[in-house]
Order: structure tokens, then sequence, then C-alpha cells
């Protein structure tokens, strides 16, 4: 199967690669971009583990092919912070040890800005129900839910 | 006094709840799982998987598969250099040989200059197969008669009622049971089963095989434990332990389903046979079809008590279903059943069945959630039954200090009555509850573990501190190992790193497993930074040419003491770093140890919920934890702990199970069939920490990781059975089954 070329946006830089028309993004990001901040933990949607955002909106990377990627503009966990400022969540996650094997967390993570983003001020039962798509066996999610409300009320400057 | 018994103390750095230090890696993607790692030249692996539950392999064609472009390794199990070691069954395990023993089960792999190039070289790989009569449920696989799944396996000591798919028997208690039942003003007498669950980590298994053409192999994998790792690995591929070094990459969770091998010593043959790098990975569907669950499991229990509430005599009858090959998983299971009573007339009895399932591997406290679900539903019944409280009931019976226990063994300090009369006295106890919910409490129970050990904790030459320990990190360990190091050396916790170092770094360190890691590692940390105190006073002393006891440790410096004291200016960690070389050398101390003395830990649960009477759906309103810590070095990972096994626990009290169909095929191999709780299930979990200190820990340490997952399934299952007046007594309680339960009061 000959590759296409695929030009697009990632964390702010224009990124190239070629890839197979059957490629997932998560594939891409991971093997052809060495991103590997995004988990595969299921590759059908079930998890959440490689959340990223398309123009803005979640999806799971492993149910977007690389070849949607043209033109669009990618954001994954390796863009969340700014150099060596920690965005207030990746802080409040740390602060409230709201990870312990850790490897959910790049796609809570992603879910969770992508939340505030819309809805700054979310009850703790819309964080539950945003955060429904992203599975975590470690923690059972309490401290998740502590650390994106402290965030989002830091945020919000309140 | 010995330096590993507990002394009171207060603690300066212990019970902080600083940043842990490999966080930031892990909230910006940079740490490095198990799939993350790639190396030149490398392959990819992947496995040919049986589609039949059992079956006769008559013949495996690989010519056609060999043949394609770009196929560099195809690999059966009659790759493996030898048969009949130790670990046969695990080798069995990771590649069939002669049977395929259940759907799933690893058949063939390959390895190819792609992952497209590896799945098309499967197609052609031709297996002929003669298909088995199967089992897979473990009433059916016990019954007399029922398909064998292995011959000449049955324990000689198991009961002719049952078939020879029974590989394991155990026995334990004490008393005279049948005078404790006849004192007993009633006996409540139950079979309960609970299906087989998974572990549910959200990192499929991975690794990464390098095997050089001088035999010698560099392995990377998520594990518990990659010790163990190349324990196994050597012996089935015939190499020298320190042949092979495995690296430990940061682990996405485990709860036991990591602490053995399934990929690794096929990803080292496919390796070894191309002369390049593999890589191979599961996906999902492998990881529930062929990684190691926990036991299903079938318990008869019956229990006598007086009106007054105090238990006569307990008796259980633990049978648990291992998979395809033999389990002790029964072991355990019998010996929790009863732990947390005091009875004068105590028997369980526990057994393995052979059935057509993946081979069981440890899930959190294995085997006590299953048992300790039955005894603490009919406990409750009695409760019901006599109108008595069921936290009194539990407080008149409980065990304590001096119990002798019901596996055996007297206990020393433990904190089970203290937990109980903490749940009395929470808030959460007395609440009112509304209609069609209900309140049900559980205890659980846990040995905990030691093990063998081995740390080493280097003074740099700027007084910074390196911890090296061999246990992989699987939930803020390294954070708890620096703590512990920094209060014993009286430095900043910033000031020390914690790394787990490879197989080649350390002497042999256990699994991560047992709830052993903050107990014997932390123990060993702390003898580690004793001996690197030890060797600085000795040089202070040298240097102030006084007797070596003359020098003490304090707040990261030697000082002089007795009617030396003032004579000399304190030498700061730093100063010892930086003239080390003046001063004899590098200064590095180190520990190892086969740790005893892990503390027995206990746990109650408090749990209210609401059941739909329309639909049978249960919602979860209100959950508490209390256990006994010990003592709590990072309050916040010791109630992650307890909040995560809970959970696991209400994912399996009420909706996960293994759902095998007739033709022995797993159905529901997936996170959208198979549904672990998300965040929407559940409300806050609460947490109680106590801490009745381990006398058998500098700082009073007991594992915390495993109990939190024993006392839900009952405190679940009472709570269902009081919201809707019907007895549960089968897991998971999904909606039918529940529907069923009312419909069944008419």
């Amino acid at each position: 199967m000959s590759t296409i070329k695929v030009s697009t946006t990632i964390n702010g830089d224009p990124v190239e690669f070629l890839c197979a028309p059957d490629e997932p993004l998560l594939d891409v990001l991971r093997d052809r971009l060495n991103l590997t901040g995004a988990k595969e933990g299921c590759g059908t949607g079930d998890c959440g583990a490689c959340s990223v955002t398309v123009n803005g909106r979640l999806v799971c990377s492993c149910l977007v092919l690389g070849v949607e990627a043209e033109g669009v503009e990618i954001s994954t966990i390796e863009g969340m912070a700014e150099g060596e400022t920690l965005h207030p969540l990746q802080r409040k996650f740390l602060e409230h040890a709201a990870l312990q094997c850790g490897v959910c967390t790049p796609g809570i993570l992603v879910a969770s800005k992508a939340l505030l983003a819309k809805n700054p001020n979310p009850t703790e039962t819309e964080v539950r129900y945003w955060l429904a798509g992203n599975l975590c066996r470690c923690t059972g999610y309490d401290k998740i839910i502590d650390a994106v409300m402290d965030a989002a009320a830091e945020m919000r400057g309140a | 006094m010995a330096f590993d018994e507990y002394s009171k103390r207060d603690f300066t750095v212990i019970g902080t709840r600083p940043i842990r230090q490999d966080g930031i890696d892990k909230v910006t993607g940079r740490a490095q799982y198990g799939a993350d790692f790639s190396l030149p030249g490398m392959l990819h692996g992947k496995v040919l998987r049986s589609p039949h539950a059992h079956a006769r392999i008559v013949s495996i064609d690989t010519s056609a598969a060999k043949a394609l472009p770009g196929v560099k390794a195809v690999v059966t199990s009659a790759d493996f250099p030898g048969t009949g070691s130790e670990v046969q069954d695990v080798q069995d395990h990771c590649l069939a040989r002669g049977k395929a023993m259940y759907d799933g089960h690893a058949v063939a792999a390959v390895a190819a200059t792609s992952g497209a190039v590896a799945r098309k070289a499967l197609k052609l790989i031709k297996v002929v197969y003669e298909v088995l009569p199967h089992v897979t449920d473990i009433e059916t696989a016990i019954k007399p008669g029922a398909p064998a799944v292995q011959d000449g396996l049955r324990h000689k000591k198991a009961p002719d009622r049952f078939s020879d798919n029974t590989t394991g028997w155990c026995e334990f208690g004490h008393g005279d049971m049948d005078a404790g039942f006849a004192k007993a003003d009633i006996i409540v007498e139950r079979t309960f089963k609970t299906s087989s669950t998974h572990q549910g980590y959200i990192e499929p298994h991975a690794c990464l095989a390098s095997v050089g053409t001088d035999g010698r192999a560099d392995l990377w994998c998520c594990t518990q434990g990659h010790f163990q790792v190349r324990n196994l690995c050597s012996k089935m591929l015939d190499m020298d332990q320190s042949a092979l070094k495995v690296i430990a990459t940061e682990i996405g969770g485990g709860f036991g389903g990591k602490t053995t091998v399934f990929i690794e010593p096929v990803a080292l043959l496919l390796s070894q046979k191309a002369g390049r790098p593999v890589k191979l990975v599961m996906t999902r569907d492998e990881v529930f079809k062929a990684s190691g669950p926990t036991v299903a499991s079938m318990t008869d229990v019956k229990i006598g008590m007086t009106k007054d509430g105090r238990i006569t005599a307990g008796y259980a009858l633990v049978r648990y279903e291992g998979g395809a090959w033999p389990s002790d998983t029964h072991y355990p299971g019998a010996q929790c059943a009863f732990a947390s009573y005091d009875l004068e007339a105590v028997k369980a009895q526990g057994l393995n069945v052979l059935t057509n399932r993946p081979l069981q591997a440890a899930y959190r406290a294995p085997g006590s959630p299953q048992s300790t679900y039955a005894v603490e539903a009919v406990v409750d019944e009695l409760c019901v039954k006599l109108g008595l409280d069921p936290l009194d009931t539990r407080l008149k019976n409980a065990a304590k200090k001096g119990t002798k226990s019901s596996y055996g063994p007297t206990f020393d300090e433990i904190g089970l009555i203290q937990l109980l009369e903490a749940a009395k006295a929470h808030p959460h106890y007395s609440a009112p509850l509304g209609p069609n919910q209900g309140r049900g409490v559980s205890n659980g129970f846990w040995f905990n573990f030691g093990g063998e050990t081995a740390v080493s904790l280097a003074i740099d030459f700027d007084g910074s501190v390196t911890l090296v320990e061999g246990n992989p990190d699987i939930g803020g360990s390294r954070a708890a190992m620096s703590m512990m190091a920094a209060e014993e050396l009286g430095i900043p916790y910033e000031k020390v790193r914690t790394i787990v170092a490879d197989t080649a770094s350390l002497g042999h360190n256990e699994v991560t497993h047992g709830s052993r890691v903050t107990f014997a590692v932390g123990l060993a940390t702390i003898k580690a930074a004793r001996a690197a105190k030890r060797e600085m006073c000795a040089r202070a002393a040298k240097l102030w040419g006084i007797p070596a006891e003359a020098v003490a440790w304090e707040n990261g410096a030697a000082r002089a003491t007795g009617h030396n004291a003032g004579n000399h200016d304190p030498i700061t960690i730093e100063e010892f770093g930086a003239t080390c070389t003046k001063t004899g050398g590098p200064i590095v101390g180190h520990h190892e140890t086969m740790a005893e003395g892990a503390g027995v830990s206990f746990g109650v649960h408090i749990c209210d919920l609401h059941v739909d009477p329309e639909t049978g759906y249960t919602t979860v309103l209100r959950y508490t934890v209390l256990q006994d810590a010990g003592k709590a070095i990072h309050p916040a990972y010791v109630e992650g702990q307890m909040q995560g096994g809970a959970v696991q626990g209400i994912g399996w009290a009420l909706n996960e199970e293994y759902i095998y169909g007739t033709d022995g095929r797993l159905q529901n191999a997936g996170f959208l069939d198979y549904r672990i709780p998300v965040a929407s299930d559940l409300p806050k979990i609460d947490t109680v920490i106590l801490e009745i200190p381990n006398p058998g820990h500098p700082y009073g340490v007991r594992g915390v990781g495993e109990t939190g997952i024993v006392p839900p399934l009952a405190a679940i299952s009472n709570a269902v059975s009081h919201a809707i007046g019907v007895r549960m007594s089968e897991l998971p309680m999904s909606p039918p089954r529940i529907l069923k339960a009312i419909k069944s009061k008419g």
C-alpha cells in the first residue's frame, strides 16, 4: 500500500509525514513522529489514553486516520506545558497526587483541558461525565476530579 | 535494639505530601512505558492465537509465512531449547506445546519489518487442530465426568465428589467444629459465586528484546518484577541469568497481573532467531484473552452464632478455578476467609479446579476478596436475622493482639478493633438512608509481605543522594523511598533521587507485589541510610581523633557527642560528599535482606447505594474506606491505594465478569463489553487512615496496596441485599441479576 504525504500542525509546529491510508493517527504520532505521550490502551476508542485534540475537538487518536490530519491543528500532551512552565492542570495533578501509574494521565490531561476550554466552571458531576471516556484503573478518579476542579478554580482566578 | 524494630519518634519528612519526583515526566508525556522504546533495526512481533478453547495441535506449517518478504523469524514452542523445567507451565502458557488450552492461547509468533507484514504473515501460518471437549465454568469443571483439562494432576487429597480437574487442596483452622455449631442459636449456610475478573491495567503488556550473536540479551518491559522476568526467561531460554539484562520501563498499572511473563520469552526467541531487536505489544483483546485474570469462585460458608452475636463456629469451602494449569490461589483464599475473627472453632478448606481459561495471575490480595465476600455476607445475614448491628457484631468477634488466627499464626499488634470503632463513630454510619437505598459494611484482611530486597544509597560529591532500588514504581513508591532516605539522613526530600535500576545493577529484588515495597524496600532504604551514616560518623571520628561511638548523626551532619561535644565543628553531608576522595573514597550505604515482619493489614468499608427497582441498576451514593497503614509515609498515595482498591472492588461487585460462550470463547474481550468503573459511575471515595504501628518496621509501616480491594464485594452485596430485601449471593450484581432477585420476591 503506497503512503500518502500529509501536511499538518502539531502543537503549533508545521509537520509533514508519510503514512499509509489505513494508519491511525495514534500510530503516526507514536511510531513516525516519536510523540509517545499519547498511549494505546485499547485501540478501539474505549479508554481515552490516546486522547488528543483536532482543531480543538477532543478525539481518540486511535479512531482518527493519519491522513485526516491534513491541514488541521493537533494538540497533544507534549504541547501542554509552555517550556518549563506547567499548565495549571499538570501542576494540580501533581499537587493532588492525581496519578499513580500515570499511563492514563496524558489522555486525562488533554481531555480535561478540552473541558475547561468549553466550560471553565464545571460542576463535579460535569467533570465526571466529561471524563467518563477516560479510563483510570489506579486512582478511583477521586483525586483526578479534585485536581481538575482545583485547576478550573485557579484558571478562573477564583 | 534491632534496627528493624519500631520505635516511636517524631518525623520531619514522613507524613508530608511532597510532589513525586517522577511526576513531571508523567504529566508531560515524557515518561517511557513498555511500548515507548525503540531500537535501530527493530522488528515488529505479532502472535498467532488459538481460536479454540481446547484442541490438539496436529501440525503447524510456517513455510508460507517464512517466505513472505519482510518476515525475519517465525517461532513456535519447539523453538524453546528444552522442556521439563520448573517453569514449564509458564512456558506453555507463553507458547502452546501440543495442545491449545484456551481461546487466545499463543500458538506461533512472527517478527517482520513492519506490523502490517507481521499480521499478513500470521494469516499464512497453517495450523491443523483436532478440537477437544472443553470446559470453562467452575461448576461443570468440578463435577465428576467433566472434560479433563489436563490428565494426571488430580490432588491426592481431593474429595471423591470432585472431578479429576481438582488439582489443589488445603485446609486451615482449629477447634472443635461440632461443639461450636452445637453452641449456636442460629446457623446460616450459603453458597456464593464470583466471576473471573481482570486487573484491567490500562497499559497492555509490551516489551522490546535485543539478543546479540554472543547470546547476551537486553530486554525492556513493563513488569512488576524485572528480576522475576529475568529468572523466568533465562530458564526458558537456557541462558545464564547474568547474560540477560532486564530493564523495567515505567509501568502502566499491574495489580498483580504483571508479576509473570506472557510475551517476553517469545520476543527473546524471535530476536534470537532474527538477529535483530524485536518489539512485541499486546492488543487489548490479547490482554483480556491471554494474560492472567483472577480466579472465578464458588464458596460454601456455614457460620453459627449465639443470639447476642458471638460466632461459635465458622466453616468455608473455597473452590477456585485458576485456568488450564494448577494455581495456588485457593491457599490465601482459605487462609483469609475468617482472618478478621477471633474464633474458637474455625475450618477453611480450599481447592483449585482446572478449566480451559488462561492461567490466572495475581490480582490485588489474590484469593482474599472472593472468600471474604462469602463470609462477610453470611455474617451480615446473621446480623439481620438476629436484629444485631453489623459493626457491633464484628467488634464482638474481632481478631486482636494475641488472637490465634484462622490460618495459624497468632496476631501481634493489629488495628481491626480501632478500625471498627472508627467506622462506628464515622458520620457516614449514622447518616439517614432514603427509599430503595441500602448500607453495607465489611471487613477485609491481607497478610502483606516482605521478601528479598537489595538497595544501594550513594552520597554524591555535592551531598545529594542517589538511592538505587530494584522494584518498579507502580504508584509513587520512589517518592516514598526518597522520603524515608531523607528522614533518616536528616536532609530535605528534594536532595534524594530514587531510581529503579536494571537487573545488572543490584542484587535480586522480589517482585513489586504483596504490598511489600514501602515496607521491605523502605526497611532496606532506612538500613542503607544508616550504613551510610555509620560510615560518615566513622570518618568524622577518625578526622577528629575520637572514638566512633562519640559521634552521632543529627540533622544531616556528624556531630561530636558527650564530653567531645562542642570541640569539633559538625561535618555536614555536603562536606562529606565534597571531601570523600580525601577521607576514604565514595560513601555508599547498602542493604540486602530477606525482609520479615510485614505487619498484617485490615480494612473496614461502608457503602451506601441506591437500586432502581424498575431496572435493577445500582448507583453507589457514598463510600468510606478505613484502613490501618501502620505509618502512612506519603498519605496522599496511601489514600490513593485505598480509593483505587475500593473502586476495583466496586467494579467487581457490580459490573465486571469474563463471559465465555458455549463454544468456549471469550465474548467480551474489550473495555466496551468488559466495563470497568468510569468517573461518572462513582461518588467521592472517603478515606480514613489509622496508624497502628507495625512492630516489624523502624517507622511502623504496613503495606497498604491490597487490603482495599477485599471488603467492597461484601459491603456492596450487603448493601444491595438490604436495599432490595433479597440476599444476593452471586457477583457481579449486574442489573439483570438484581432485577431477577427483585422479581423472585414476588
